[in-house]
């Protein structure tokens, strides 16, 4: 009681434990928190909790903004909405005959892999979200959206927009879930370039508008404009996804590894409406059937088993396997293109 | 009692810490952001010891956990441990001109930071930029502003 006897001739309201005593209870039970929610499963139940209990003040700090929109789309005149209407039945005609390629295409590999019948479509639901919240902390590229266990949302749900891929979700709540983005630094997604189908691993930078590509070895072949689509290999996300566009590529000749830099195609920054996808593990484009071929690659990865956050890992410790899959298939020597279908 | 009104304002202000800590803002202003929640838990664990003190400390980083998404008990225990030294050491700093404190209170929040940096390190998350350790310079530069507000919820002494 050293330190409480140094008051300044006050009643002691904090007589008790001392202080020292009562930091070494919380530190404790900081501590015991942290390896739970790093290692056990069940913390995943505090965190529902705690984030049904968060719920109300996301939806309070983001009420400004959310006003803002709500008046902005209220008081948009008849002929904003006329444009806007015009564009849209112009984007679902071009929608329309495309799918209609799509059609033919996807019947016609369904006969090339001597399946007897078209395949089932890759997305077998969907659901479409409201981005309540953006991660405010620098370097922490995350999304709170306004849907959550209730709606069927799971850990490790692809989440995407029209453009491309954005994110996973990593915690679910009642009524909402986070979802880390694929500029996060802790995320890191397997691609392929959409030319040379040359696989790689696209990290996040921590800044919206920036993905590295930091394991192309110097002499591969990757150029500015070039595309990158998810691999389908981590178990997350399905094969082809437009992800990024190459901005920069750097060669420095004392350096083993190019510096490669990739923009993401979805609108991360912007985003506030998402979608989020339910695959048919089915369809041989879907992240199921990819992740099979991984050996060790936990089945917890498998977006189709909801609540499976394996060791509560962040996804970038998830996609190991697949990094280890993808550096292997680096080790070739570049040029040759990796095949790209899974068997 | 005093207390209690005392209370009562320590809880308004760490939840407008927190709604501060949390508010979405534009990119470039989330580098500078300080940690306002840290602020006003560190300014109430000096200034009423006994009312304000570990408890909230632990709470309040149980809080921004829940909100920013990290690791559940990280930012409770680093900021538990500077609420510690701050209920430990409340009289070496009360006593300060402002700008006295906010060099103590610089020193606090980069201990913070440096805990928050190991556990990172520790449970494999990225470390390699600096742009984290922005906030604690202008957490301490904005430290006479928060004592100055958060001074007209209480009694001077």
């Amino acid at each position: 009681m050293a330190g409480f006897g140094t008051t300044v001739g006050r009643p002691i309201y904090g007589r008790g434990p001392s202080p020292g005593l009562r930091f070494t209870v919380y530190a404790i039970l900081s501590l015991v928190l942290m390896y739970l929610d790093q290692r056990a499963r069940w913390s995943e139940r505090i965190r529902y909790g705690l984030e049904a209990a968060a719920y109300p003040v996301q939806v309070a700090v983001n009420s400004p903004a959310a006003t803002w929109a709500w008046l902005t789309d209220s008081f948009a005149t008849r002929h904003a909405l006329r444009v806007q209407n015009l564009l849209l039945q112009q984007q679902v005609r071009g929608l329309e005959v495309a799918q209609l390629r799509l059609q033919a295409l996807e019947h016609e590999n369904g006969q090339l892999r001597e399946l007897h019948a078209a395949l089932p479509p890759l997305a077998k639901r969907w659901l479409i979200a409201e981005v309540i919240g953006v991660e405010a902390v620098p370097l922490r590229q995350r999304l709170i959206i306004n849907k959550g266990a209730h709606a069927g949302v799971h850990v490790n749900q692809p989440v995407v927009d029209g453009a491309g891929v954005l994110g996973q979700v990593v915690h679910v709540g009642p009524w909402s879930s986070e979802v880390i983005l694929i500029t996060d630094p802790e995320h890191a997604l397997p691609v392929q370039l959409a030319r040379t189908q040359l696989r790689t691993i696209a990290v996040g930078s921590g800044s919206a508008d920036e993905l590295l590509l930091p394991y192309l070895a110097i002499n591969s072949d990757v150029k500015s404009g070039d595309v990158l689509v998810s691999s389908g290999l981590g178990g997350v996300f399905p094969a082809g996804f437009p992800v990024a566009r190459v901005i920069g590529v750097r060669r420095e000749a004392n350096q083993l590894l190019a510096q490669v830099r990739a923009e993401p195609l979805g609108h991360i920054a912007a985003a506030r409406e998402v979608m989020l996808i339910d695959f048919d593990p089915a369809h041989p484009a879907a992240p199921a059937s990819s992740a099979a071929l991984l050996e060790g690659a936990e089945p917890a990865a498998v977006p189709a088993k909801s609540g499976g956050s394996g060791d509560g890992a962040t996804p970038a410790h998830k996609s190991s396997g697949a990094a280890k899959g993808a550096a292997a298939a680096r080790r070739k020597p570049s040029g040759t293109p990796a095949s790209a279908t899974p068997p | 009692m005093n207390n209690r009104e005392n209370l009562l304002a320590i809880l308004l202000t760490s939840v407008v810490g927190l709604v501060l800590n949390i508010l979405p803002l534009p990119y470039w202003l989330t580098l500078i952001r300080p940690a306002f929640l840290v602020l006003v838990v560190l300014y109430w664990s000096t200034m009423t010891p006994f009312v304000a003190g570990l408890a909230l400390g632990f709470i309040g980083g149980l809080a921004l956990d829940v909100f920013q998404g990290s690791l559940l008990g990280e930012h409770a225990l680093a900021l538990s441990f500077i609420t510690y030294l701050a209920v430990r050491l409340n009289l070496l700093m009360r006593a300060k001109p402002l700008f006295e404190q906010s060099l103590h209170v610089f020193a606090a929040l980069l201990i913070y930071e440096l805990l928050l940096w190991v556990v990172d390190g520790w449970t494999g998350r990225s470390l390699s930029n600096w742009l984290r350790w922005v906030h604690t310079a202008t957490g301490a530069l904005l430290w006479p502003v928060i004592a100055g507000v958060l001074g007209r919820f209480h009694a001077p002494r």
